[in-house]
Parts: C-alpha cells; structure tokens; sequence
C-alpha cells in the first residue's frame, strides 16, 4: 500500500500543481482565453487612442508643460493644482461653462422632444415618409461647414430669417447678437443632428409592442395619452441614450461656435471650452492649462451622465 | 471581476508610466550644421506661390543632384501656426519652411523647434545685407535671427471704382484720407445703397483678425510703433485710441460688418472697401475694377510713405533638418536676386530686400498697380517679437472686439485692461 501511496502522492502535488496552474491561468485570462484574442485589437484600440492621451492629459494638467520639439531637454516641474486654479479663475472659462449650460438647456430637451414627437409621427403610415425619413437625415451626414455656410446667410442681418420675422427679427442679428449667439449654435446643432436621434427612436419605436396601443385604443385613450403612456415609457432606453449622447455632443462643442459665430463671439458669449482648449492648448501652446480644462471637462460630463444613470435607474 | 480588475490596473498604469516618459531623437545640431543631402520644405498653398516654389525647386535640383529638395505645400489644418506647431512637436516638419508668421517665431523658438540663422558662417550679414536696417526687427531678444525675412504684403485700402461711381464719389481721388473722409465717403457708400458695407474686415476672434483692422492703422496713426516696445504695450495711447474711436464709428454706424462672412464682401460688391495687401491684385484681377490708397490717419494721409502692417512671411530652418548646410544654401538660392525677381514676377508679393524699386524697375514699369506697395515696403511695420506673441494678440483681440466691435466697454477702458494684460504676458513668458 505504501508503495502505491508514495506515486498517488506524487501524483496528488502534480494534479494539485497543475489544477494550480490552471486556475490561475482561468484567473487572469477567463474561462475563455480566445476571448482576449478577439478583444485585443479593441483593447489596443482604446489604450493607444482614449487611455494613454487620457492619462498623458492628467499627468500634463498637474505638470508646468508647453509642447516642445523631439530631444529638446525641458524643465516640467509637478505644479499640483495650479493649473486647475488658473482654470477656474479665468473669466474666459466660466463664460464658457455658462454658454455650455445654456446650450444643454435648450439642446438637449429640444432634441429629445423634436426626435420623439418627429420619429413618432414618421413611424405613423403618413405619405411621403421616405422623402420625410431622408429629409431630416440629410443635414446629419452633411459636412458642418456646409451646413455652417447656410445658416449664415439664413441668421445675418439681411438674412431669410431676419427678413422673414420683419421687426420681430432682433438687433443686432442672431448670430451676433450677445444674448442670441447660444441659443443660435443650440438651435443648429439640435436641427443637424435632428435625422440621427430620429433615427434612433424610430428603431426603438418598432419594439413597441402594437397590443398596447390596441389596448390604450379599446380604454378610449387619445393620442395624446398613447404617446405619454405607450410611447414613452416604451422608448426609455433610448431616452437616456438620446439624452447622453447631447450631452457629450454639448461638451464637445466646437466646430459651431468656431465657424458659425466666428471663433466663439461676440465677446466670448458662444465661446465653448473645447475652443478653448484648442486656442491655448495649440494656438498658445498652453497644454498644461488646456489640459487641466479637459479633465475638469471629462469630471463634468461623467458627473451629469451618473447623475442622469441614477435618475434613470431609479425610475426603472 | 479580478482578471477585469488586474488587466485595468496594468493598463493604467502602463498609460501613466508611457505618458510621464517624454520624448526621445532629436538631431545633433553640431554634425546637421555641416551635412548636406536631400532636404524638404514647404511653401504656401497659394497658386501663385506653388508656381513659384515648383520652378525654384526644380531649377535648384538640375544643378544639384546630390542635394535633392522635395517641394510640397503646407499641409492643411486651421491656421499655418498649428501645423507647424504640431509638426514641431512631433518632429515631422521639413527644413524649411516658406511660410513662418513673425508672430509665432517666439513660440516655435521656445519649442526648441527652430536653428538660429546666423549660426551659419556669414549667417547675420546675408540676412542684414538682403534686407537693410529693417532685419533688426526680426532678432530675437536673445540677439539670433530664427527667420529670414523673406517677403511683405504692405497692408492698404482698395475701393471699388464702380460702387464709389454709383455713389457718387470721386473714383480717382477719393476722400479716404483722414478720418472725418474716411466716415463721410463710408455713410455715401452705404446711404447711396451702392454697397451694403463701405468696409467689412473680418469681425471675428482668431488673434490675427487685428493685422487687417487696428493694426495697419495704428502703424500709419503712431508713425510706426509696434504693438509692444521695450517689453510695454504701446496701444494704450492718444494713437490707440484714435484708431479706436474710429473703428468703433465705422461699426456703431452699420459702416462696417459686424457678422462673419462666407466669402468675399469685396469681391461679392457686399463692401465697397477692402485692406488687403498686394496678393489681392492678382485674386481681384478681372472681377473688380479697383483703386487704391493708404490706409487713413486722424490728420490725413497721403502719397506712399505711409507706415503700415507689413503682413510678413519668413523662412525658418526646422529643428529636425539633418542637412542644415543643404537647407542653408538652399534658403540663399530661393533668396537670391534672380529668384527674388521671380518671386515678385510670379506672385506680385514684395521681397524683402533693399531697393527693389530700382532692382526691378522694369517689373514696375509693365505692372504700375504694384509700385505704390513696393514703395511702402519701405514703411512697413512688423508684429513684436515677444514672449507669449500668440496670447498677447488673442488678448488684444478678446478686448477690442469687446469694446469696438460689440461695444460692450469704452475703448479707453478695454485698451487699458488690455494693455495691462499684454504687460504682463510679455513680462512673465511663462513657457520657459
């Protein structure tokens, strides 16, 4: 017996190393390696392109750095919060976090609203719907400075708009005019991007099962309380997809404010924190500070988007 | 969750360890010095330009095929400065390049990005014998010349003789001398219904908006003072403030555009009035019948000695160069008399060199529309070479359309918070 217990020994520590190895090859790689093949390229993807220029941001935001050329031997000395400090106590930022707030208020409810009432009635048998589907897609795919080049002509001074509303028409002109330049980008930027949101709800307006209309039909339900009831509820889901994606596109405001009001004016009150971002960053080569505006950026944006997931969640 | 948990914390802390190490290379500027062999640069996207640099490029290569020089244009972004700035950082810009703004000299010299030119044998004296005493305002305040002044656009006002026609304004002396002129011969443009605008410089924000407004008038109002002198705002000033008052007239009274402007007013007959240098003569050819005149001042301007913005254009030798001796003799071929020449021939831009009215006297002679700019290239005023450049003319920028453009402040009061800001940007340099 003892002769077979000393190999069934030997064998219990191989198995036991083995089962060792095992779990802890399951440990790091999953129960399915392969997996980690398939998401590599992904996972390259994101640490080359989000991580790594995410991480190099917030080391350059605490650091005293301008851009200098290969081999150029620089002091970067750790400056802490001094570059936050100079963030938040430039006028020019806090005019700009006040315009992005205007921009949200008025986009992001717009967006939702238009795109649900919109998808809603495309969805509906109604005629020409595809010549409508397309219509409101066409700006979305069209290039900004395309689209830029017709809404100036439409908001200046002699413009169609202006001409249209007469006296109505405020002074001076929309796009620059102090308290209409925001609400102006807003309003655009709500209309081009109108045909993606539309398309999204329209998507998930087919899941909505048809029985319930039926049934809010038979209750004597308006259409009005089938959209409140039905529809609404139905399309959460993309309620809070639609809403963060304005969000994100709010925070990212740039292309707009910079051809569309000429560079953020008049006097700043279009003027978004990305412009900023970009006019020191690389314009003055400033990275330190515009870094320390992107992070501060990237905190309020995860801010409002957890906010809106718990609010979400909550109501599920 | 641990494998998920183990794998973030290595990639973060591989992103934190990658972004704290800085960049490595670099060329060795002792050895560059003295290498030759092939060389790139780049030049303008203007048409003009490109012809200009393909036939200097394929004229340096026929007699020098060791020493190969690729041509292409600047690649495309927002603005010149951004690409090259970019271009620096990563170490992918080509010896030389043919459009450097004066205003970002500072910058690109504080990236490290740039080899001082009179490190070459001869170097100062090219550059000072090419260009006359006027070279002094391109060195650095450490004393190197980071760029070859290479050509001007003297900044003046052209007038669309058909508008002041309709207007009833006198299509070959018209009164845009002074001030006073300038604003009554404005309001006649614009109450006759000829044009919408008499004069419609972009109102937008980019820092370099103020080389086509304030600026050009403010070189003829002050006698030629540069923006920043001995480390001190200048503008804050009788002449600032003159300047200002002007402007601020020419938009409060609907003379001036205030909105951003697809296009071009001048050649859509939107404004009856442009500041442009000589490039427009070619761009304006056959499209608008035009005049042209300095830019005014409060007593009156006349006649071409009147100073003005010189809307410059250099060349700078880039850090990575590895053939400097190449890019070196390259940049004095492209400068030299006969090429200076062509470049004046093939894009009516005015070379930076003494004397080019009698150099190129029969150039003038068959093109009389560019004599009065060759003549005040002689009185052109330069952008300040200081600290911070790009930050000192957005501030500018930010307060003056503030105040002149929007009226939104008394000019008096944002050209002293301006000046006030610009003292100290110019002080601190907070770069290095």
């Amino acid at each position: 017996m003892s002769s077979l217990a000393s190999p069934g020994t030997a064998t219990s520590r191989g198995d036991t190393r083995g089962s060792g190895m095992k779990r802890f090859a399951r440990a790091v790689l999953g129960r399915q390696p392969i997996g980690l093949i398939f998401g590599a390229p992904y996972a390259v993807f994101i640490a080359v392109l989000f991580a790594y220029p995410l991480g190099l941001a917030i080391w350059i935001s605490f650091h005293r750095y301008f851009f200098a050329a290969p081999g150029v031997s620089v002091p970067r000395p750790f400056v802490g919060l001094a570059n936050y400090q100079a963030v938040l106590s430039d006028p020019a930022v806090r005019q700009a976090l006040l315009n992005v707030l205007i921009f949200l208020v008025i986009n992001v409810p717009l967006t939702v609203g238009l795109s649900l009432l919109l998808a809603t009635a495309l969805n509906a048998a109604i005629p020409f719907r595809t010549f409508f589907r397309t219509s409101f897609y066409v700006p979305y795919v069209t290039a900004s400075v395309a689209t830029v080049g017709v809404w100036l002509f439409m908001f200046s001074g002699g413009g169609l708009v202006s001409n249209a509303l007469g006296p109505l028409a405020p002074v001076p002109s929309w796009l620059i005019n102090q308290k209409w330049a925001m609400p102006s980008v807003a309003i655009y930027v709500t209309w081009k991007g109108l045909g993606f949101y539309i398309l999204l709800y329209l998507a998930a307006l087919q899941n909505v099962p048809k029985e319930l209309y039926e049934a809010a039909s038979i209750d004597g339900a308006s259409r009005w309380h089938k959209l409140k009831s039905v529809t609404v509820p139905g399309v959460r889901q993309v309620t809070t997809l639609v809403t963060l994606l304005a969000i994100i596109t709010g925070a990212n405001l740039f292309t707009e404010p910079y051809l569309l009001t000429g560079g953020g004016g008049p006097n700043g009150k279009s003027t978004s924190p990305v412009l900023l971002i970009y006019q020191t960053g690389i314009e003055q080569n400033h990275p330190d500070f515009a870094a320390a505006l992107g992070v501060i950026l990237v905190i309020g944006v995860l801010l409002i988007a957890g906010a809106q997931h718990l609010l979400d969640r909550g109501q599920s | 969750m641990k494998p998920q948990i183990t794998l973030a914390a290595a990639a973060v802390a591989l992103t934190f360890g990658a972004a704290a190490c800085g960049g490595a290379g670099g060329v060795s500027a002792t050895s560059a010095a003295s290498a030759t062999g092939p060389i790139s640069i780049w030049y303008s996207n203007n048409a003009q330009e490109v012809t200009w640099g393909e036939q200097m490029v394929a004229s340096w290569n026929s007699s020098h095929p060791t020493q190969k020089v690729t041509g292409q244009q600047i690649p495309a972004g927002q603005s010149s400065e951004e690409v090259i700035g970019a271009a620096i950082t990563a170490g992918s810009e080509p010896c030389l390049i043919y459009n450097t703004s004066p205003a970002s000299v500072p910058t690109f010299e504080n990236q490290g990005g740039l080899v001082p030119l009179n490190d070459f044998p001869g170097g100062a004296s090219y550059i000072q014998t090419r260009t006359g005493p006027s070279a002094s305002v391109y060195k650095s305040p450490n004393g190197n010349y980071y760029s070859l002044p290479w050509k001007s656009n003297p900044v003046m006002i052209f007038y669309n003789k058909k508008i002041f026609a309709k207007a009833g304004i006198s299509t070959t002396h018209p009164p845009l001398g002074s001030y006073s002129q300038f604003l009554a011969t404005a309001k006649k443009v614009v109450s006759s219904g000829a044009a919408k605008y008499a004069i419609y410089p972009a109102p937008t924000s980019e820092f370099f908006q103020s080389w086509y407004d304030f600026y050009p008038l403010y070189a003829a109002e002050s006698g030629g003072k540069q923006l920043v002198v001995n480390k001190k705002a200048t503008f804050d000033s009788a002449a600032g403030l003159a300047v200002a008052a002007f402007w601020q007239q020419m938009y409060a009274q609907n003379l001036a555009g205030k909105g951003a402007y697809t296009g071009d007013p001048f050649a859509s007959g939107i404004a009856a009035m442009a500041i442009v240098g000589p490039w427009a003569i070619a761009t304006y050819k056959g499209k608008v019948n035009w005049g042209e005149v300095p830019v005014p001042t409060t007593k009156g301007s006349s006649g071409d000695k009147v100073p003005t913005f010189s809307d410059a254009k250099n060349i700078a030798m880039y850090a990575s160069c590895k053939n400097r001796a190449t890019a070196w003799a390259f940049m004095k071929y492209s400068t030299s008399t006969r090429q200076d020449g062509k470049l004046l021939d093939m894009t009516g831009q005015m070379p930076m060199r003494q004397g080019i009215q009698q150099l190129y006297a029969p150039y003038f002679t068959a093109n009389p529309s560019y004599k009065q700019f060759a003549a005040e290239a002689s009185h052109v005023i330069e952008v300040p070479n200081v600290a911070n450049s790009i930050e000192v003319w957005q501030t500018f920028r930010d307060d003056w359309s503030k105040s002149v453009i929007f009226g939104q402040e008394s000019p008096g009061k944002a050209l002293a918070a301006a000046a006030a800001k610009v003292n100290q940007l110019v002080a601190s340099n907070s770069s290095q």
